[in-house]
């Protein structure tokens, strides 16, 4: 790779506050512009350049004009980086998967819903092959930098393994079920400081699954908790619908 | 190319949030097409509310817009707490106050410096600038991180917040993180001066047409939350009744719906605010108008961007004397108020950064059953494409790259908030 890499951002089916949190990040490391070179990024520059080593990529692909745009950005970069959950994950996208899509577009546009291109919301992994992910709605800023910093020296995107709980407990934070309200965190992959118990609110799985959660005994734990199956189901859908839904297709066989 | 034909496309405007494309065909001098066509894929929001527990709404919504997560989760906690019957409490509503002028001053930001000043400093964006003049990209930045900071102390954090909820808060500010965001906001006054220089010193295109112009609307204050709608034709609405404001629908070319009120297109926002609200202006923000050569009914809608700095200069001060409020009376950790039914209906609405924002919701027994959203951005877009329609017409005789640009600042002067919008930017000429 060379000196000064170029890097380009693109957005498919999101907010863009990934992309934000990116700008945001200059806000404390403004020297992140001296140390790559950024070809494209059409939320906050006009130039737009097709010669690139890393791509990030936000959204998730939600119509099948997503994909062959999806594919052009892998055949370009070297490195293709999953940006936040909805490219991770399908985020609250795939929320409508659960949904039968022609009431969900008639809901919304009515008589007018064949005007509008859709199918079920994907993370960006299930269309092209990727390299890393950065999780989180929204990503974390300092995660942003330290991942940064690992493809400018060549080295893998590390991402924690272990639960929210770890970083909450090292938070001093007192457990959320002890305040009366229910988390995912047990079950939901840390790299956030624990932001949400730390807010006074319960994890609500942005950043996706650890490998092998214990599911069944966290919906125990949300039943003792006063939750009733539509309340837990929400709660397993809200970020997490995507791996959910992928979880009962094995547990259907 | 024949003599009086200029066909204008330009696919995926940049500088601004999300996909739409600007399409202008122009045959032997006549304009035969001029869109905004708005290509972001649909986001089904109303759909995704449904079945789930009012208590996840705000939460849900805010994901609609990285840059306005705020003042979705406010307005969707307002139409939450309507249809609940919940009462806030005083410091609640002075905290989600101090909030949204957080969100206002970041947005406004980021729209000004890194969005708008590159067309009116001749470059593509703000990164050349930071060679150029380090100064102005670092006082940008200086600015923005101030802005977000607010929404941090208050919230966690400004994408996307998570100590709002029905009722209340989850988390509150102590009183050190209140003095010195006064005191930095204090400081800031510097900054916001040099702003009102730079964009004194900045010329604007002279484009002029009348238009309807619809903001909230209250009599003791510059209105962000709840209020009434009012119109510059006249006309006052309550809330509940915004579909007599909005009459929402559909054209092919855009996956956002489109308003309309007393004529076939209204502008929402800071210009809108702005024409509606002057004299409830901060004094110091009345002063940067008068500066800025900005007065009501101003109809030059490349001056949303001047109006939003002396937004800016409103914000800052309003949010110093909602601090020293703050710090006057004491912050004290507060339960939510609890929903005094699980049954009901209710309309929300608050002034995002680019205009008047509505969810409406329908809850049974604590479920969302059903729910409509109406975008600042939706509402603009009519009245962006009968400027263009207004604008074309007088350009003609440019050369076709100053034509794409002049369009494209137009377009990019509204804000537009396309992400937000498609329950909408690309210049396409064909």
């Amino acid at each position: 790779m060379s000196a000064k890499p170029k890097v380009a951002f693109f957005d498919f089916t999101s907010c863009e506050g990934c992309q934000l949190t990116v700008i945001d990040s200059l806000q404390t490391h403004p020297e992140i512009l001296d140390v790559i070179d950024i070809v494209c990024f059409r939320e906050a520059m006009s130039e737009k350049g097709d010669d690139y080593q890393i791509a990030f990529i936000e959204g998730s692909c939600t119509r099948p004009s997503d994909e062959p745009v999806m594919k052009a950005i892998r055949d370009r970069a070297e490195l293709v980086v999953a940006l936040g959950a909805c490219a991770h994950l399908g985020g609250i996208n795939a929320i409508r998967n659960r949904f039968d899509l022609d009431d969900v577009r008639q809901y919304v546009y009515g008589d007018k819903a064949e005007w509008y291109e859709t199918y079920q919301a994907r993370p960006i992994k299930d269309v092209i092959p990727i390299d890393a992910v950065l999780p989180g709605c929204p990503i974390d800023r300092r995660e942003f930098v330290a991942a940064l910093k690992a493809l400018l020296q060549g080295r893998a995107i590390q991402i924690p393994d272990y639960p929210v709980c770890v970083e909450c407990k090292l938070k001093e934070n007192i457990c959320v079920y002890l305040r009366g309200k229910t988390c995912l965190g047990p079950i939901t992959r840390a790299g956030c400081d624990a932001i949400c118990p730390t807010y006074g609110d319960g994890c609500e799985g942005c950043r996706g699954l650890i490998p092998d959660p214990n599911i069944d005994s966290l919906k125990q734990i949300l039943s003792e908790h006063g939750l009733n199956p539509e309340e837990t189901l929400a709660k397993m859908t809200l970020f997490l619908n995507y791996q959910t839904m992928e979880r009962e297709a094995v547990d259907d066989g | 190319m024949a003599k009086g034909t200029i066909k204008v496309d330009v696919h995926h405007i940049t500088r601004v949030e999300g996909h739409g494309n600007i399409v202008v065909d122009v045959r032997n001098g006549e304009l035969k097409k001029c869109e905004l066509q708005i290509v972001e894929t649909p986001r089904f929001f109303e759909a995704m509310l449904r079945g789930r527990p009012f208590s996840e709404a705000s939460h849900l919504t805010s994901r609609i817009c990285g840059i306005c997560a705020v003042v979705h989760a406010t307005t969707s906690l307002r139409a939450t707490e309507t249809a609940l019957g919940v009462e806030l409490s005083e410091q609640t509503t002075m905290l989600r106050k101090l909030n949204l002028h957080g969100e206002i001053l970041d947005s406004h930001l980021l729209h000004i410096y890194m969005l708008v000043a590159p067309d009116l400093l001749g470059v593509g964006s703000i990164i050349p600038l930071a060679k150029s003049s380090p100064d102005v990209v670092l006082r940008a930045l200086r600015m923005k991180k101030l802005a977000g900071d607010m929404c941090a102390v208050l919230c966690g954090r400004h994408t996307h917040p998570i100590a709002m909820t029905v009722g209340g808060f989850t988390h509150f500010p102590d009183i050190d993180e209140l003095n010195q965001l006064r005191q930095r906001l204090e400081a800031m006054r510097t900054d916001v001066d040099a702003t009102v220089e730079l964009f004194q010193s900045l010329s604007l295109p002279a484009f002029e047409r009348e238009t309807e112009y619809v903001a909230l609307r209250k009599e003791d204050e510059y209105c962000y939350i709840d209020g009434e709608v009012v119109s510059s034709d006249g006309g006052v609405w309550s809330l509940d009744k915004y579909r007599q404001v909005t009459n929402e629908y559909m054209v092919p070319h855009s996956t956002a719906k489109r308003a309309r009120n007393q004529r076939p297109e209204y502008m929402v926002g800071a210009l809108a605010r702005f024409n509606i609200n002057h004299d409830k202006l901060h004094p110091r923000a009345q002063a940067a108008a008068t500066a800025l050569n900005i007065k009501p009914t101003c109809i030059n809608p490349y001056m949303i961007s001047i109006a939003q700095v002396v937004e800016i200069v409103h914000c800052v001060e309003e949010a110093i004397l909602l601090i020293d409020l703050l710090l006057d009376r004491g912050v004290t950790w507060e339960d939510p108020m609890p929903p005094t039914r699980l049954t009901g209906e209710g309309v929300g609405s608050c002034e995002a950064p680019r205009g008047i924002l509505f969810h409406h919701y329908r809850i049974e027994d604590g479920l969302v059953v059903s729910a409509n959203c109406i975008i600042p951005t939706a509402q603009n877009l009519g009245n962006i494409e009968a400027d263009m329609h207004a604008l074309v017409p007088t350009i003609l005789n440019k050369k076709k790259s100053d034509i794409t640009i002049t369009l494209e600042m137009l377009v990019r002067a509204y804000d537009p908030c396309i992400s937000c919008s498609t329950h909408m930017l690309n210049v396409e000429f064909v």
